[in-house]
């Protein structure tokens, strides 16, 4: 009975054990690699040390890649969080209507990135597809939406936008109702109108809940791949070559493994530091929040 | 409180952080690959005589791509059964992911799939790892390979596509024959009918009135009723598969190569003058005359518009039109033709090919069995009942390819069988065979959407070459 007892506690930690160690244990394998110039070439490798690190480095390629990483991220994350607020404050005054859009507004969530894609790949055909035949009355029927670097880029990050921002809209809603009533009905009472009151009262304290959206937001585009392949698979030129596409290029399709690992390594640093400082500035505003209600 | 808002965070950072290695997961296999080649082939072990039941029995796993021959061949599998008793499992996977499954299991090390569909240019791929096995001992042994099975009666072209000796920039066969062809396409022009009668054209004979004849279209046909429809589909995703259909086959009709070999060493060529001037002059016919939106163009939306009316010609695969062609199978049925498309200044009519192949696993532990599958399917009586009663068009032997029921059947579409044996003799791989081909493609297919874009021709493919210059080297 004793020893059972005492057992209980290692018991109980196995299977967060055995998790760790399935995702450290393949991480842990990745780094390893590369260290070496493993590719199918070359099957039984050499150490290289850091050589694919400083190979990355100067290649002009992955600073595009990265340059367009960080636009894809920053623009897609900054749309979704605006819009997705916006969403939830109306969808807050409570109302039929409102509660019916609610159940419609997770639609695209419950469908696959990568078929999102597809499908828009589809409504943006400059010839057979609905959004240009939908805009042909007011003139703008003959846009190329992939085919140039920049529409190529802000048609991946509208895309981005339909998927995920009712993501963020559904947490900035559960933060709203979870707020508490009183200083509102303060504010109600001292006559404050409705501009004030969002401003002063409502975004400081809905601010944590937005922020985690942003985190899990900014995270994932950084990590982006399923969209920007099917709706472009990089192009035109590298205009779209985001950090995942060009690893999974250079170690699945062009079978220089080593080399395609250390680029994952490296978006991987990108999203720890990223989330290290948004999710350190999170206590920040959080704390701020507390403040407010106080 | 500040404890666990502080767990919290971690976790958040940690979670974040982590889910950015996924393709660590995909590549966790291993160092797999061997490049330590046994001096013997599991051929010399199959003795006596020749027996369709000597694997009786056994299951061979097969990794197909869906494809209309795939559908052939799985409609014939119990005929292979009955001859041999071997039973064949099958998993089949849609082209946009069948090369990522292959590559990954065949890089793993393991024997998931003992055959599988791979094209010529995977051989240069796959090969040098030690992933294919050498097909060569097998066919050389009669003990293994039914004396029926005729080698010769392949079209040599095809058989020789598939044979190499892993050195980057040595020709085609010479070496192992580390697959076999199946099914193939050639790349030609096809064209609307209806269109070119309406508007009074006829095909094109030289590239530049291959040219003048999109652009043509592409502005009359909307008046002449065919609403919204450009001159000519070709491919342009960035993508390997837009450079080797009509880009490398007009590319080779010019001269063209894509690297020149010095005693070994092989230098990128896609930025001559006489290159450049091509590559500016294909990117203007697409301006002119292709589609909108372009840069998204597969093999499928190619078809698709030929079918659908919204291309006037297309210049592909004979397959990406045939199965618009066919009765009932596209609004464009009955009115599209076939012709040989442009000839080089000098009246060549080089073409570029892909052939679907046949290969063996290296690490199969049923590779006599596997042989018996290989042979079964490339053999007469398989691809005559494919080429006749299924959708397997373009024969890789020669038997089948003069077979009179074949012909009928093929004759129904105009132009397609003179157009087949006009090329046929010309049609071979014109690429350079190396091991960094998908990169080198996939890079230069980025460099014609740039041109495309409208950057100098000149100094995209100067950097196309600088960049290949170091991968090849």
């Amino acid at each position: 009975m004793g020893l059972r007892l005492a057992l209980r506690p290692y018991v109980l930690i196995v299977p967060a054990l055995l998790l760790t160690c399935g995702i450290l244990y393949p991480f842990g394998l990745g780094l390893y690699y590369t260290l070496f110039d493993f590719s199918a070439s070359k099957p039984q490798p050499d150490m290289v040390g850091f050589e694919n690190y400083r190979t990355v480095f100067t290649q002009e390629a992955f600073w595009n890649s990265a340059w367009v990483t960080v636009l894809y991220a920053v623009g897609a994350a900054a749309v979704e969080t605006v819009l997705g607020v916006a969403v939830a404050l109306l969808l807050h005054r409570s109302s039929v209507v409102g509660r019916i859009l609610e159940k419609i507004l997770i639609l695209p969530l419950m469908i696959a990135p990568v078929i999102a894609a597809i499908i828009w790949k589809l409504m943006l055909q400059p010839s057979v597809g609905v959004v240009n035949h939908l805009l042909e009355p007011v003139g703008l029927g003959g846009v190329q939406w992939t085919d140039t670097p920049t529409g190529a880029l802000l048609s991946s990050i509208a895309v981005d936008v339909w998927v995920y921002t009712p993501f963020v809209a559904i947490l900035a809603l559960a933060g709203l109702r979870s707020l508490p009533t009183s200083p509102f009905e303060a504010a109600a009472v001292d006559g404050a109108g409705w501009w004030y009151t969002f401003r002063r009262l409502t975004l400081p304290m809905l601010w944590p809940y937005v922020l985690v959206a942003v985190i899990f937001r900014f995270m994932d585009s950084l990590k982006v791949f399923d969209i920007i392949y099917a709706l472009t698979e990089g192009g035109p030129g590298d205009s779209t070559v985001v950090l995942q596409i060009r690893a999974y290029l250079e170690a699945i399709r062009f079978q220089r493994y080593s080399f395609g690992i250390s680029y994952t390594i490296v978006l991987w640093a990108v999203v720890y530091l990223a989330a290290m400082v948004l999710v350190r500035h999170l206590g920040k505003i959080q704390r701020r929040a507390a403040e407010v209600t106080r | 409180m500040d404890t666990h808002a502080h767990d919290r965070r971690r976790f958040l950072t940690l979670t974040a952080a982590a889910a950015a290695a996924p393709l660590l997961t995909a590549c966790g296999a291993g160092f797999g690959g061997d490049d330590q080649q046994g001096d013997g082939s599991a051929a010399d072990d199959v003795t006596g005589s020749f027996d369709w039941k000597r694997e009786q029995g056994t299951t061979v796993k097969a990794l197909l791509n869906k494809h209309p021959y795939t559908d052939a061949l799985v409609a014939d599998l119990k005929a292979f059964t009955e001859q041999t008793g071997i039973k064949v499992e099958y998993d089949v996977f849609p082209e946009d992911n069948y090369f990522d499954k292959l590559t990954v299991d065949l890089s793993s090390g393991r024997a998931s799939y003992d055959v599988f569909m791979l094209g010529a240019y995977m051989v240069w791929q796959y090969g040098p790892p030690g992933w294919l096995e050498d097909l060569g001992p097998w066919m050389s042994n009669s003990s293994a390979t039914d004396g029926d099975w005729d080698q010769g009666d392949f079209f040599p072209n095809l058989l020789q596509a598939d044979q190499w000796s892993l050195k980057a920039g040595a020709p085609l066969g010479q070496g192992g024959q580390y697959a076999l062809p199946w099914g193939w396409e050639t790349n030609v022009v096809a064209y609307n009918t209806e269109v070119f009668g309406k508007l009074g054209l006829k095909p094109a004979e030289t590239f530049d009135e291959l040219r003048e004849l999109a652009s043509a279209i592409k502005k009359k046909a909307p008046g002449a009723g065919y609403d919204g429809m450009y001159g000519i589909a070709v491919r342009g995703s960035r993508s390997w598969a837009t450079i080797h259909p009509g880009f490398m086959t007009m590319y080779a009709r010019n001269g063209l190569r894509d690297f020149t070999v010095d005693g070994g060493k092989l230098t990128p060529a896609m930025n001559t003058p006489q290159a450049v001037a091509f590559t500016e002059d294909w990117a203007g016919m697409v301006k002119q005359g292709g589609p909108p939106s372009w840069t998204s163009y597969s093999w499928y939306q190619c078809s698709s518009d030929l079918g659908a009316k919204k291309a006037g010609m297309l210049f592909d695969a004979d397959t990406a039109a045939y199965f618009q062609a066919v009765e009932g199978a596209s609004p464009a049925s009955g009115r599209i033709a076939f012709h040989p498309g442009p000839k080089g200044p000098d009246g060549s009519l080089a073409t570029n090919m892909w052939i679907w192949s046949l290969g063996m696993n290296a690490k199969s532990k049923k590779k006599s069995a596997g042989w018996l599958f290989l042979q079964w399917a490339t053999g007469k009586e398989h691809l005559r009942r494919s080429a006749v009663t299924h959708n397997h068009i373009d024969p890789v032997r020669k038997s089948v390819s003069q077979d009179a029921a074949y012909k009928d059947k093929m004759r129904k579409l105009p132009g397609f069988l003179e157009t087949f044996e006009t090329v046929v003799d010309q049609t071979r791989i014109q690429f350079t065979p190396q091991a960094q081909f998908f990169d080198a493609t996939t890079s230069w297919a980025a460099a014609l959407q740039e041109i495309y874009g409208g950057q100098g021709a000149k100094s995209v493919l100067d950097d196309l070459a600088g960049d290949l210059a170091d991968k090849v080297d």
